[in-house]
């Protein structure tokens, strides 16, 4: 039995939902020989800390009840560069500006020789390259599959599971909201602002949508599958977005008369990387609806693969950096 | 464009090789030849199917030197339009000159808009059209349909071009 002392450093929805995974896979992630210990947690304002492990349901309920993780206002940043621990779980919101207390954590990790998985995009999308090579520097791992299509495996079907082959090209919506909003107005043959308002009253869209219809969201997810699946250097300045509010109902019906559905796409082709609004042909496996996710890559021996998937979610994106988890300590 | 083509070729040897040499010629791009030798013509010659791509402008010299090798060109049938594509458009399209925007893509020569729908729901806001597009090849298609959103560039339309079907 290996034991990994892990730290969460964020507890939102994701880190509540990695919490809760681990306190329900616990016997299974015992029989693969892997005793995960939370050792600290930590929200934006307070934590918890316990080196012989962290009460994870009583900081669960406690943070349902009080909004608080516990009554310590040691830092996550603190606990990351002060608590001896294996694996820091990153789950803090993203930061598409300049990467946030993400980046910072993330690099504190690597200097202090600890692995991370983490579910957040900024510090990828912004600086790819200084975040694998800090953790390279210090022989640490870092893996990320949560921060694209949820519980979708994206990066490490590509990399991993699909090894040997060449990945040539890639599209997918990427985007829940875009794709409810947009299936929505088909379906109502109602206005972009009245089905935006439906998602946000059900909690699908933030009260500042722009980062998800803009199509912000999605470039940012694809830089880093650029970067981890086709070895680009590219940064979000590199992609060219074009978002889901100029559509009207009446393009949705003219393109679903035609056998079309409209769809926000990110593509990574021939080294350019693209989010816009296409016509996906009605019977094509990209056409998904609801909140759903799809991810297709063109592979040179294995043809097309195509997954589809929940892209979002406390307990799928969890799911996402669980297998990251056990793919690191199962060996 | 397309190009299929029915020849009638003297019973000797060597002919085949002399209708085919014009085609290559003007780097046509053969699609398919179906030699009838069991089916003579009443006149006893031995009919040939072609079909192959080629540039427009040099179908006329194809024939010239056919006929003038004393191969008999029985019929050509030209198939201008191979690709068909359709976009979806937003925006203020009639208001920014819907005509010039088709007269656009009908003036390169190898693209042409062939169907257009248009919904208008209320004055000042953004109407909604689907565009069909023919065009001479694939290349071409994508050509016009770039063309087309250089032009969308400047009127502020949006273009929502169909994603690549492998």
């Amino acid at each position: 039995m290996k034991t990994i002392r892990a730290s969460i450093i964020g507890f939102g929805a994701v880190g509540r939902g990695v919490a809760q995974v681990l306190l329900d896979k616990n016997d299974y992630l015992r029989s693969i020989g892997i005793d995960m210990k939370v050792i600290a947690i930590a929200d934006s304002r307070t934590a918890v800390i316990d080196p012989h492990g962290v009460d994870l349901a009583c900081v669960l309920s406690g943070k349902k009840e009080t909004g608080t993780v516990g009554s310590k206002t040691i830092s996550g940043t603190e606990i990351i560069r002060t608590m001896d621990h294996e694996l820091v779980i990153e789950t803090t919101p993203t930061n598409i500006e300049t990467g946030g207390v993400g980046l910072v954590n993330m690099l504190a990790a690597f200097e202090s020789g600890r692995d991370v998985v983490t579910s957040n995009k900024g510090p990828l999308a912004l600086k790819y390259g200084e975040v694998i090579a800090a953790a390279k520097r210090s022989g640490s791992h870092c893996r990320f599959e949560a921060t694209v299509g949820g519980a979708m495996p994206v990066i490490n079907l590509a990399c991993d599971v699909l090894a040997g082959n060449r990945v040539i090209s890639m599209e997918g919506i990427f985007n829940g909201t875009c794709n409810y909003i947009l299936s929505r107005m088909m379906e109502e043959q109602a206005p972009y602002e009245q089905m935006l308002a439906e998602a946000q009253e059900l909690g699908i869209a933030e009260k500042d949508p722009s980062y998800d219809v803009e199509g912000i969201d999605t470039a940012s997810k694809l830089v880093i599958v650029a970067n981890s699946i086709f070895g680009m250097n590219a940064s979000y300045k590199d992609v060219t977005v074009t978002g889901i509010t100029r559509i009207t109902p009446e393009a949705l019906s003219l393109a679903n008369a035609d056998g079309f559905a409209i769809k926000l796409i990110g593509e990574v082709n021939d080294g350019k990387i693209n989010v816009a609004p296409k016509l996906v042909p009605l019977s094509h496996p990209l056409s998904v609806g609801g909140t759903l996710n799809v991810f297709s890559v063109q592979t040179d021996l294995a043809g097309p693969i195509t997954i589809t998937g929940r892209g979002a979610g406390s307990i799928e994106t969890a799911s996402a950096i669980l297998s990251d988890i056990i793919s690191i300590y199962k060996n | 464009m397309r190009v299929s083509m029915d020849l009638e070729l003297k019973d000797i040897p060597g002919q085949l090789v002399l209708a085919l040499k014009p085609v290559s010629e003007f780097k046509g791009n053969l699609i398919s030849v179906v030699h009838h030798h069991e089916k003579r013509t009443p006149r006893g010659k031995i009919p040939v199917h072609l079909v192959f791509e080629i540039k427009s402008d040099h179908l006329d010299n194809i024939i010239s030197l056919l006929e003038e090798s004393g191969i008999s060109v029985v019929s050509v049938d030209e198939k201008r339009y191979l690709e068909h594509g359709a976009v979806i458009l937003i925006g203020h399209i009639v208001h920014t000159d819907i005509q010039d925007t088709i007269d656009k893509i009908d003036n390169t020569g190898y693209a042409e808009v062939v169907d257009l729908n248009l919904a208008m729901p209320r004055i000042n806001r953004p109407s909604s059209a689907s565009l069909k597009i023919d065009a001479v090849s694939k290349e071409y298609l994508s050509a016009a349909i770039e063309l087309l959103k250089s032009i969308a560039r400047d009127k502020d339309l949006l273009v929502i071009e169909p994603i690549r079907v492998n």
